[in-house]
């Protein structure tokens, strides 16, 4: 029993973890914690499902169309609502992306009404693969751990050799020297924004799918993820990973004996490591202003 | 080389350069030297076109001209690829990057990566305690070995002027030495022409072959430093060598200086 839980934990973790990378990433550049992420992948996911059931195309078009429409979007949301901000400070951007989340989640009730849809993913949970004996693992969590798996190789491979990934963190690190540098900060910015979102829609189709498809959908998932980067220290992709794990594990934990509790396990997660360790688990930077 | 023709640079209602003009000859070194707040560094920042945030027009008033080009309006990335570099005050590497990644960071504006790698190699061999240290991050560097790193990571745009932020801050008296050599050499040998802003009178005069004095935003002098190093003013208050015991000589810490 308990090695069904962990399978379920840690998959579930996966999918906390890829949308935890995304937060992670624009954090990562700018400081800023993005807390329009949420409702950035709920309308993207929401793009997804009007090109399938109202153009009725195949699955992958929509899929890519959601993708690009998500790179799009984030895009438009540094250049259009950050980068106006007289002498910006980051509290105050954060402040902007708490508006861009209320505006985002009304345009989407607008468009597509409140209720709650269907989205379905090409990966059924019904199709289930023995791993060991009794423990089963469905294609939903198989292409969560193949995402998340592909994800972590690409971003390590992306912010290690690529002069592009680099000059983010390097921008991250110093903004002034990177401007001396001749790196356009304002790019990497955008970019960042628009990789990011990308990644959050990635796994807001798969909690989609999970779930149901509203406009407040991703209200729980952004909470749960933004908890798995508190506890990976909201710094390193590594520990966005391992921390979405451990968290995805407890949950199903506590669901299993108290499913009263499970709701509340992310937010006793962040206050627990926000007292214990602020850091988080995997911080290993150099402490600046903030 | 660079001509800088009477520049006003502002931060909000202050005027911090009121109309300087120098100009740096090719091949040379040249020095711009004054205390705290006589506005060095913000003539730098100006050429490099940093000051960009704080209005559209910066420099208010005047020009800048580098190789026969108007730069006061062109992008910071735009002036690197021109042959611009800068190492800006304290050293400000990228601490969590490594010292090659802090290197080919310099390079981020050329696109020949042959080109990009051979020079680093060069560079390596020149710094040995830079190749030393290639994988380890920039932050544990000492302070001598991170301004190494950030002039080796200055040149690697290829400049042709090189733009140096008081090198000496905070190294010992030995490690400046070091560092002022290698500023040397690389005049010499390589033929960058540099820009150096110092507070440390003594030493930039040592080595340069001709000085600006800044004074509240104003040049107060240039010549060449065999002249400033005899000159009454800059003995006293650069050099600390005093000339003067009487009474009278101490009252007369205030001068007139001739602004030009």
């Amino acid at each position: 029993m308990y090695g069904q839980l962990i399978v379920e934990g840690l998959s579930i973790g996966a999918c906390y973890a890829v949308f935890g990378i995304a937060v992670v990433i624009i954090y990562k550049t700018s400081e800023v914690i993005n807390f329009a992420q949420g409702e950035m992948a709920m309308i993207s996911t929401f793009v997804a499902y009007h090109i399938l059931n109202v153009y009725g195309w195949p699955f992958w078009y929509a899929f890519i169309g959601a993708l690009f429409f998500a790179v799009l979007l984030g895009v438009f949301i540094e250049v259009c609502f950050l980068r106006p901000a007289k002498d910006p400070t980051v509290l105050g951007l954060i402040v902007i992306t708490l508006g861009a989340e209320m505006l985002l989640m009304g345009l989407a009730s607008w468009k597509w009404g409140a209720e709650q849809k269907d989205f379905a993913l090409p990966f059924s949970f019904h199709k289930t693969h023995e791993l060991f004996k009794g423990v089963v693992i469905n294609d939903w969590s198989i292409a969560v751990f193949v995402m998340a798996a592909v994800l972590m190789i690409f971003l390590y491979i992306f912010f290690r050799y690529t002069k592009l990934g680099v000059a983010m963190r390097a921008t991250q690190q110093n903004e002034h020297a990177a401007r001396i540098m001749g790196i356009k900060v304002e790019r990497v910015f955008s970019f960042a924004w628009g990789f990011s979102s990308l990644i959050g829609a990635l796994a807001g189709m798969f909690f989609a799918a999970r779930s149901t498809l509203d406009p407040a959908y991703m209200m729980e998932p952004f909470l749960r993820a933004f908890a798995a980067a508190v506890l990976g220290g909201l710094m390193s992709i590594p520990g966005v990973v391992i921390g979405g794990g451990i968290l995805g594990i407890l949950e199903n934990f506590v669901g299993f004996h108290w499913p009263a509790w499970k709701p509340i396990v992310a937010f006793l997660v962040i206050v627990a490591v926000l007292c214990i360790r602020p850091s988080g688990l995997f911080a290993r930077h150099y402490e600046k202003k903030v | 080389m660079l001509k800088v023709n009477n520049i006003e640079t502002w931060y909000d209602l202050i005027r911090a350069l009121h109309g300087i003009s120098f100009e740096v000859k090719e091949g040379t070194i040249v020095a711009l030297l004054g205390s705290n707040g006589a506005g060095k560094t913000t003539t730098l920042k100006t050429i490099m076109r940093l000051l960009y945030d704080l209005r559209e027009e910066q420099p208010e008033k005047g020009t800048i001209e580098f190789m026969g080009v108007r730069i006061d309006r062109k992008d910071t990335e735009e002036i690197v690829r021109m042959g611009i570099s800068y190492v800006p005050e304290g050293r400000e590497v990228f601490p969590e990057l490594t010292v090659a990644e802090n290197i080919l960071m310099g390079a981020y504006t050329r696109k020949d990566r042959k080109g990009v790698k051979e020079d680093m190699e060069r560079l390596m061999a020149r710094f040995p305690i830079l190749a030393e240290r290639r994988n380890q991050e920039a932050g544990y560097l000492s302070g001598g070995e991170q301004q190494m790193l950030a002039i080796a990571r200055a040149l690697m745009s290829r400049p042709k002027l090189l733009m140096l932020d008081e090198p000496s801050l905070g190294l010992s008296p030995l490690l400046t030495k070091q560092i002022f050599d290698i500023i040397k050499e690389l005049n010499e040998k390589d033929g960058v022409t540099i820009l150096l802003v110092e507070q440390n009178v003594n030493m930039a005069l040592k080595y340069a072959h001709f000085a600006y004095l800044m004074e509240n935003g104003r040049i107060v002098r240039a010549d060449r430093p065999e002249v400033l190093r005899e000159d009454e003013d800059v003995k006293e208050f650069y050099l600390g060598i005093a000339t003067e015991q009487s009474v009278k000589g101490f009252k007369r810490y205030r001068r007139k200086v001739r602004f030009r």
